[in-house]
C-alpha cells in the first residue's frame, strides 16, 4: 500500500442490481484508490461475479439503486464498451471463444479501438506484433496462440493468460479480475500472478474477485471483502483472507446476522 | 402436375433439340431419349410433397427459359476474382458451354480430367459404366431433366493409388433467362485421392437456372474432398443433386456453400456401400433478401463400421429462409457406425426463418448416434464479451457472425477458397476490421 492515498478510481454508493427479476446486489458500498489491490471473496453464490458484470456493464443485469462513479464520472451511463475505453477492464471467469478470428487479429483491433478512442496512436500489423510478443513474455506465452483463433481450443490456464495479456495490452485503471486463479495449476498460477503484479503500479488498481485465497499468496491485497447475500459485510485486511481460508465462510455470516 | 410447371417444362424442354451432340449414333441418345420420357411423366415437386414442404418453386415454374445456345463472351481478366491458384486443372464453362480458351488442361498426374461431352465418346465404356449409378437418370423430375440435357460437364477417372492435383470446374453465368445442365462425374478408383472445387458463379445479377446432377464413386480407400460453392447471382434458381458411394475404407469430406441464388436446392445422397467408410459434410448457407436455400442430405450406412459428421450451419437475415433436412439411415448390418449431426442456425432478423430437422433411422443395436439443432440469436454473453474489450455491440455483433460461419470454412485446405470464402463472410456480416 502506499503511503499517501492515491486518487479514486472506483467510487461505488448502495448499489443495488436485479437479474432476471431477482435481486442479487443489495447495496454494495466500495471505493477503490489507485496504487490499491481488494480481493473480494465470499461463497459461492454471494454476487461476486455479478458485481463484476454489472460494474462492467452487462445488459442482462438492471440496476435498481445506488450509484458507481468511475474516474468521477457516472460508470452506469456509459455503455460497456466506453467503459472498457475508459479504463476499467473485467476479466472473464469463462472467456468467449470466436473461432475463425486469430488470436492475434483479435488483439490488434481491440488495441487499436481503445487507443483511438483514448485518442493515442494505433499500432500496425508489423509495429503490433513486436509490441504484443513483447507482452506475451510476461506471461510465458507461446507466440503460437497469436495465430489460433481467439481462445478456441485453448485450455483454462490458456484462457486466464489471455485475458491478462488483454489486460497488459489495455492498460486499464482498474482491473476486475473474476475468478482468475479457477483452472490454473500451481505454475500457470504463479505465471499469472506474476503478469498482474508486474501490470500493477501507483496509477491503477486491481480487484481480485476469488473463492480461494491461495492467488492472494501472490498477489497480496490490501483489502479483504467477504461477500455474502448481495453485501460485503465484512473488510479487513490480507489476514482476513487467511483467516477464511481456515474457518471457511459460515463463521462471517453469523456475524453479519448478528450485528 | 400443375398446368404453371408443365409450361414450364414444356418451354424447358422444347430447346432440347437443339443441342449439337444430338449426332447419330452416340450412345447416349438413348438415355436422352428415355430421360426426356420420364421427365414428361414425373410430377415436378410442389410444397404438398413432404420433401418439398418449404421450398415453393412455382416461382421458378413461372419463368420460361432459353437453352443456352452459345457461350457469352468472357475474358479471362473477368474470372480472376474466382481462381483457385493450387489448382493446375481448372474447365471453365461459361453459360453451360466448355470453353478451352478459359481453361487449364495441364498433365492430371495419371488422371484423366477433361470434358464430358469429350468422355462421351473417347471412354465410353467408364462413363457408360457410372453415370446415373450415384443418381438414377429418371429418379427425379430434376435428374431426368439434367439427363435429357446431357451435353457437357466434368470427367474425372483417378486410377488406382493416383494422387491427383485439385480440378476446378468453374460455371459461370453471363446471360439472364437461360437454363443450364451440368453433369459431373468423378470416379476415384481404390486408393486414389482427389480435391474438387465445383464452383457456380455470375457476373450478373439476373435470373438464370442451374440445374446439375454430380457424381461421385470412391472405391476401396480412396480418399475424395468435394468443396462445392454456390455462389449463383441473387436471382438465380440453382438445383443441385449430388450422389455420392463409398466403398470400403474410402473417405469423403466435404463443404457446400449457399452464398447465392433466390432460391437453391441441394439434394446429397451418401451411401456407405462398403466397411470402414468414413464422411464428414459440412454445410453452410449465409442467406439475406427474399433467399431461400434448402438442403436435404441422405447418409445410408449400409455397412458395418462407417463413420459420419455432419456439420450445417445457416445465418439467415432479412426475410430469408434456410431449410435443413438431414436424414441419417443405419441399416441392420451397419454395426458399430459412429455418426454425429450437428445443424445450427443464427437468426439475424425478426422475419428470418429456418426449418431445420434431423432424421434418424436406426435399424442397427451397435451404433453411436448423436444429433442436435440449434436455432437462436447470438449469445448474450458473447456479444458482451467483446464489448468488455471496448468493441462496439456492431462490431461484436458483426465479428460474431463471422465467426459462426468462419469456424467451417477454415477446415477448407486451399487456402485461395478459404480467403474468397472469407471475403464474401467479412462483406456479408460487416466484420470489415478482420480480414483474416
Amino acid at each position: 500500500m502506499s503511503q499517501s492515498p492515491g486518487r479514486e478510481l472506483l467510487h461505488v454508493d448502495g448499489l443495488t442490481a436485479t437479474v432476471a427479476g431477482k435481486t442479487i446486489l443489495k447495496g454494495i458500498d466500495l471505493t477503490v484508490r489507485a496504487g490499491e489491490v481488494h480481493a473480494i471473496m465470499g461463497p459461492n453464490g454471494s454476487g461476486k461475479s455479478t458485481l463484476s458484470k454489472v460494474l462492467a456493464g452487462h445488459p442482462a443485469y438492471e440496476v435498481t439503486g445506488g450509484g458507481a462513479t468511475f474516474l468521477g464520472a457516472n460508470l452506469l451511463d456509459l455503455e460497456p464498451e466506453e467503459r472498457a475505453r475508459a479504463g476499467f477492464f473485467l476479466s472473464f471467469q469463462y472467456p468467449v471463444e470466436v473461432p475463425g478470428v486469430a488470436n492475434g487479429q483479435f488483439l490488434r483491433l481491440v488495441y487499436n479501438t481503445v487507443q483511438g478512442a483514448r485518442g493515442r496512436e494505433e499500432l500496425d500489423p508489423l509495429e503490433f506484433d513486436d509490441f504484443v510478443r513483447d507482452k506475451m513474455k510476461l506471461l510465458e506465452m507461446d507466440p503460437a496462440f497469436l495465430d489460433r483463433s481467439v481462445n478456441e481450443g485453448f485450455s483454462g490456464g490458456e484462457k486466464k493468460r489471455n485475458e491478462i495479456l488483454q489486460m497488459a495490452l489495455l492498460e486499464p485503471s482498474l482491473a476486475f479480475l473474476d475468478e482468475t486463479d479457477s483452472g490454473l495449476d500451481i505454475d500457470a498460477l504463479r505465471v499469472v500472478a506474476g503478469g498482474i503484479n508486474a501490470l500493477r503500479s501507483a496509477d491503477n488498481a486491481v480487484v481480485l474477485v476469488t473463492h480461494y485465497q491461495r492467488l492472494l499468496d501472490y498477489v497480496v491485497p490490501d483489502y479483504v471483502h467477504v461477500m455474502e447475500g448481495g453485501r460485503l459485510v465484512k473488510t479487513g485486511g490480507r489476514e482476513l483472507a487467511l483467516e477464511l481460508e481456515r474457518r471457511g465462510y459460515d463463521w462471517v455470516a453469523q456475524e453479519a446476522r448478528a450485528a | 402436375m400443375s398446368t404453371v410447371a408443365s409450361t414450364w417444362l414444356d418451354s424447358l424442354l422444347s430447346g432440347h433439340e437443339l443441342f449439337p451432340e444430338h449426332r447419330a449414333g452416340c450412345w447416349v441418345n438413348g438415355l436422352r431419349a428415355d430421360a426426356l420420357e420420364r421427365a414428361h411423366a414425373l410430377t415436378l415437386p410442389t410444397p404438398r410433397d413432404e420433401d418439398w414442404r418449404f421450398t415453393d418453386l412455382s416461382p421458378l415454374y413461372r419463368l420460361a427459359f432459353r437453352a443456352p445456345v452459345a457461350a457469352g463472351a468472357l475474358d479471362a481478366a473477368s474470372l480472376a476474382p474466382f481462381d483457385v491458384a493450387e489448382a493446375p486443372l481448372r474447365l471453365t464453362f461459361v453459360d453451360g458451354h466448355f470453353v478451352p480458351r478459359l481453361s487449364r488442361l495441364a498433365e492430371a498426374g495419371g488422371a484423366l480430367v477433361l470434358p464430358l461431352a469429350e468422355a462421351l465418346e473417347s471412354h465410353a465404356e467408364l462413363v457408360r459404366a457410372h453415370l446415373g449409378g450415384c443418381v438414377a437418370n429418371g429418379g427425379s423430375a430434376f435428374a431426368a431433366i439434367n439427363t435429357a440435357y446431357l451435353h457437357d460437364g466434368l470427367f474425372l477417372h483417378a486410377p488406382r493409388g493416383v494422387r491427383v492435383p485439385p480440378v476446378h470446374v468453374l460455371y459461370v453465368s453471363t446471360r439472364a433467362d437461360v437454363a443450364v445442365s451440368p453433369r459431373l462425374l468423378v470416379i476415384a478408383d481404390a486408393a486414389s485421392e482427389l480435391v474438387l472445387v465445383e464452383d457456380y458463379v455470375a457476373v450478373h445479377q439476373d435470373t438464370y437456372g442451374v440445374n446439375v446432377v454430380a457424381e461421385v464413386v470412391a472405391g476401396p480407400g480412396a480418399r475424395v474432398r468435394h468443396m462445392r460453392l454456390q455462389h449463383d447471382s441473387k436471382n438465380a434458381f440453382h438445383i443441385g443433386t449430388t450422389g455420392v458411394r463409398l466403398d470400403r475404407d474410402a473417405q469423403y469430406g466435404a463443404l457446400a456453400v449457399a452464398f447465392g441464388a433466390r432460391i437453391s436446392r441441394l439434394d446429397l445422397h451418401l451411401t456407405q456401400a462398403g466397411p470402414g467408410a468414413r464422411c464428414e459434410l459440412d454445410g453452410l448457407a449465409l442467406l439475406a433478401g427474399r433467399q431461400l436455400a434448402d438442403t436435404h442430405s441422405f447418409i445410408d450406412h449400409a455397412a458395418a463400421d462407417g463413420s459420419s459428421r455432419q456439420e450445417h450451419r445457416c445465418i439467415v437475415d432479412d426475410g430469408a429462409h434456410a431449410v435443413f433436412n438431414g436424414r441419417i439411415l443405419v441399416r441392420e448390418g451397419a454395426q458399430r457406425t459412429n455418426s454425429a449431426q450437428q445443424s445450427r442456425n443464427l437468426l439475424l432478423s425478426d422475419k428470418a426463418r429456418v426449418d431445420a430437422k434431423p432424421q434418424l433411422e436406426i435399424f442397427a443395436d451397435d451404433v453411436k448416434c448423436a444429433h442436435g439443432a440449434t436455432v437462436g440469436q447470438l449469445e448474450a454473453e458473447e456479444v458482451f464479451y467483446l464489448r468488455s474489450r471496448g468493441l462496439s455491440e456492431s462490431a461484436a455483433r458483426a465479428m460474431l457472425t463471422y465467426a459462426f460461419a468462419a469456424g467451417l470454412v477454415n477446415r477448407i485446405a486451399l487456402p485461395s477458397v478459404v480467403a474468397r470464402l472469407r471475403e464474401t463472410l467479412t462483406a456479408r456480416t460487416g466484420n470489415t476490421e478482420i480480414v483474416r
